[in-house]
């Protein structure tokens, strides 16, 4: 059961992300509850990556006759965590450009592409 | 010679990804020589790509693998899995990455004079250049997890893109936040998947990935995170709603790679369903939600675009119909996939025909927005009750535009015809009704090109536009390749059906063919 604690987790911070990505009217909580997404799905990643009777992949420190683990899932969560710096930065970086524009960043007022 | 072709595959990320960091430093020398050279790196990068195209023609998939001793070895000793990362480029992939290498090629050429009077111009072709390096990964990637990096290169540098412009107004940045929440979200989502198959069968590699498929639960949650989001991904109906606007806001050029990249989620897609899965998801369902998302996008599509002012949102809304048909044709194919006789009889067939529509609609859709992006150089607007009597003084654009709008609406001798007609055949034989939908729409893409050709083009010269001058060379001569190509495409449809567009098909349908290439003769 205590193993299965990471993977509610998980849950709870993608529900978390889609119920702020639903139901929230600002630019910048919509940038929070995609980075809550993410952190779920970096937390998924990384929670593949234990094995039991297995130790972390550093080499010069694994004891004697230890399996070590495939060090992927953790080579993932850099990679994606990098993009995600990317992502995050370059939203709220339009988020600015938005509230320049039209001095506001609630999503009901900012709709002058609707037809 | 061999070396190039031995390394093709690096190469072609290679040469723009490398030139994509170049751009600021040879911008900051000389601004005047920034878009040949952007251009002549594109040409190459579309040379390379023929070149491999030919490889893969004669003597099938190419695969390279990256950090190996041998590009050719996917197993080194010891290991049952491959490790590395892997391109795998076969019938299929090549397919794909000859349009986003023609398409690339001719938007830097046509942006030469359309975006001489913008600033940032370094900006704008490091980030065309890094876009198409996303479109080609994402096209070539034998790994799963090297998917998800190059679907975000490509959408981080597309939502740049498509807000190019937001230092004269707000509304393409308003377009880049939907585009980037959109994408942002897809690509976690693909993420996921990929973690849920990480956490089973602990490898990357697809062709492992499907030579293992079990079809658990964990697999059918995985199928369904990714039907959605890549489906939401290409602007398929019910999740459409940032297409119109991110293909309007961003610059003409940009829009038609754009569309391109959309294509690059729908290769995706089938790939997926093709390539992954194959006969052991249940193919009449997924099939069918295919052809029912195909159809939704195809009738609201047209039926929304008919009603527009904007001449680019008007095309982006043909742009979601014309999705709809490629759908529809692979759906068809998928449906029938675990049963031979009417796959033999119909389905290879539908396939081949929205297959070959990616290209055809690649071609004409760009060429399309290349003739808006025109008419906006030289008038301003793009509201079409504010333009009239063009023809007289864009003699050009009005014939390239003429030759796109009868290619999107299936008027032969144009290449919309040859794959529309290829589809209403075969959809005819596996549903009647679909078919008829099928035409129908075409009818209503007449009508809705007939009406922005009556109110751009036609009429008598206006007081506003009495000096409005042809367009430049430059972007006369993107138009007219991308012309040129339609009609000889809609004169020789059979030559590119049997030559290119088939090995595409069977690249996807047969998927022992695609695992053995990795894992050795099964």
């Amino acid at each position: 059961m205590i193993g299965n604690f990471p993977y509610i987790a998980v849950a709870i911070l993608i529900g978390l992300g889609v119920y702020t990505l639903i139901f929230k009217k600002n630019l910048i909580k919509i940038a929070i509850g995609i980075t809550l997404i993410e952190s779920g799905a970096n937390l998924f990643l990384i929670t593949l990556g234990y094995r039991k009777g297995s130790v972390a992949p550093i080499y010069t420190q694994a004891p004697e006759g230890m399996n070590m683990v495939l060090p992927t899932p953790q080579a993932l969560t850099l990679t994606s965590i990098v993009i995600g710096v990317a992502t995050t930065a370059l939203i709220l970086s339009i988020a600015m450009i938005i509230y320049k524009k039209y001095g506001t960043i609630n999503t009901d007022e900012v709709r002058r592409l609707k037809e | 010679m061999s070396n190039i072709l031995t390394h093709s595959p690096a190469l072609v990320m290679a040469l723009p990804l490398l030139a994509a960091f170049l751009t600021p430093v040879v911008g900051r020398f000389n601004r005047k020589i920034l878009g040949w050279f952007i251009s002549v790196i594109l040409g190459l990068t579309l040379g390379i790509t023929i070149l491999m195209a030919i490889q893969i023609l004669t003597n099938g998939s190419i695969i390279y693998v990256f950090g190996g001793s041998d590009a050719g070895l996917t197993l080194p000793s010891g290991y049952t899995v491959p490790i590395r990362i892997i391109f795998h480029i076969d019938g299929m992939g090549i397919f794909m990455g000859l349009i986003t290498a023609v398409v690339s090629f001719l938007a830097a050429i046509y942006s030469l004079s359309f975006m001489q009077k913008e600033s940032g111009l370094e900006k704008y072709y490091a980030l065309l250049l890094l876009l198409a390096t996303g479109m080609f990964g994402m096209e070539f990637t034998g790994d799963i997890f090297n998917f998800f990096v190059f679907l975000e290169i490509a959408s981080i540098s597309s939502v740049a893109l498509i807000a190019f412009r937001s230092t004269f107004a707000g509304e393409p940045a308003e377009a880049g936040f939907k585009y980037m929440v959109v994408s942002s979200i897809s690509a976690l989502m693909v993420l996921f998947a990929v973690g849920l198959f990480y956490g089973q069968y602990d490898v990357l590699n697809m062709a492992t990935i499907a030579s293992v498929m079990q079809f658990t639960q964990l697999d059918k949650i995985a199928l369904i995170l990714l039907v959605t989001v890549l489906s939401m991904k290409a602007g398929s109906v019910p999740m459409h709603m940032w297409t119109p606007d991110a293909y309007s806001e961003a610059p003409a050029a940009i829009t038609m790679v754009l569309v391109a990249a959309s294509q690059a989620s729908l290769y995706a897609l089938f790939r997926v369903c093709f390539s992954l899965y194959n006969i052991s998801l249940n193919t009449v369902t997924i099939g069918w939600i295919i052809i029912i998302l195909g159809v939704l996008s195809m009738f609201i599509g047209v039926t929304m675009a008919i009603i527009q002012k904007d001449i680019k949102r008007l095309m982006a809304y043909h742009a979601i119909s014309q999705t709809g048909y490629m759908l529809l044709g692979v759906g068809v194919g998928l449906a029938v996939l675990s049963n031979p006789v009417s796959l033999n009889s119909f389905g290879i067939k539908a396939m081949e025909g929205s297959i070959f529509h990616i290209m055809n609609h690649a071609m004409y859709k760009g060429l399309l927005f290349l003739t808006a992006g025109a008419l906006f150089y030289r008038t301003g607007t793009r509201d079409l009750n504010k333009m009239g009597g063009l023809a007289n003084n864009m003699i050009y654009t009005t014939i390239f535009f003429i030759i796109g709008a009868a290619a999107i609406a299936g008027i032969p001798p144009f290449n919309g015809f040859a794959s529309k007609l290829i589809i209403y055949e075969s959809v005819f034989k596996f549903n009647p009704l679909l078919s008829i939908i099928a035409m129908l729409v075409s009818i209503l893409t007449l009508a809705s090109f007939v009406k922005v050709f009556h109110s751009a083009f036609l009429g008598p010269k206006l007081e506003q536009y009495k000096k409005v001058q042809e367009v430049p060379k430059s972007m006369l001569f993107a138009m007219a390749t991308l012309a040129c190509i339609i009609v000889i495409f809609g004169l020789f449809p059979d030559v590119i059906v049997k030559n290119l567009v088939h090995p595409a098909v069977m690249a996807l349908i047969n998927q022992t063919n695609y695992t053995a290439t990795i894992l050795g003769g099964i």
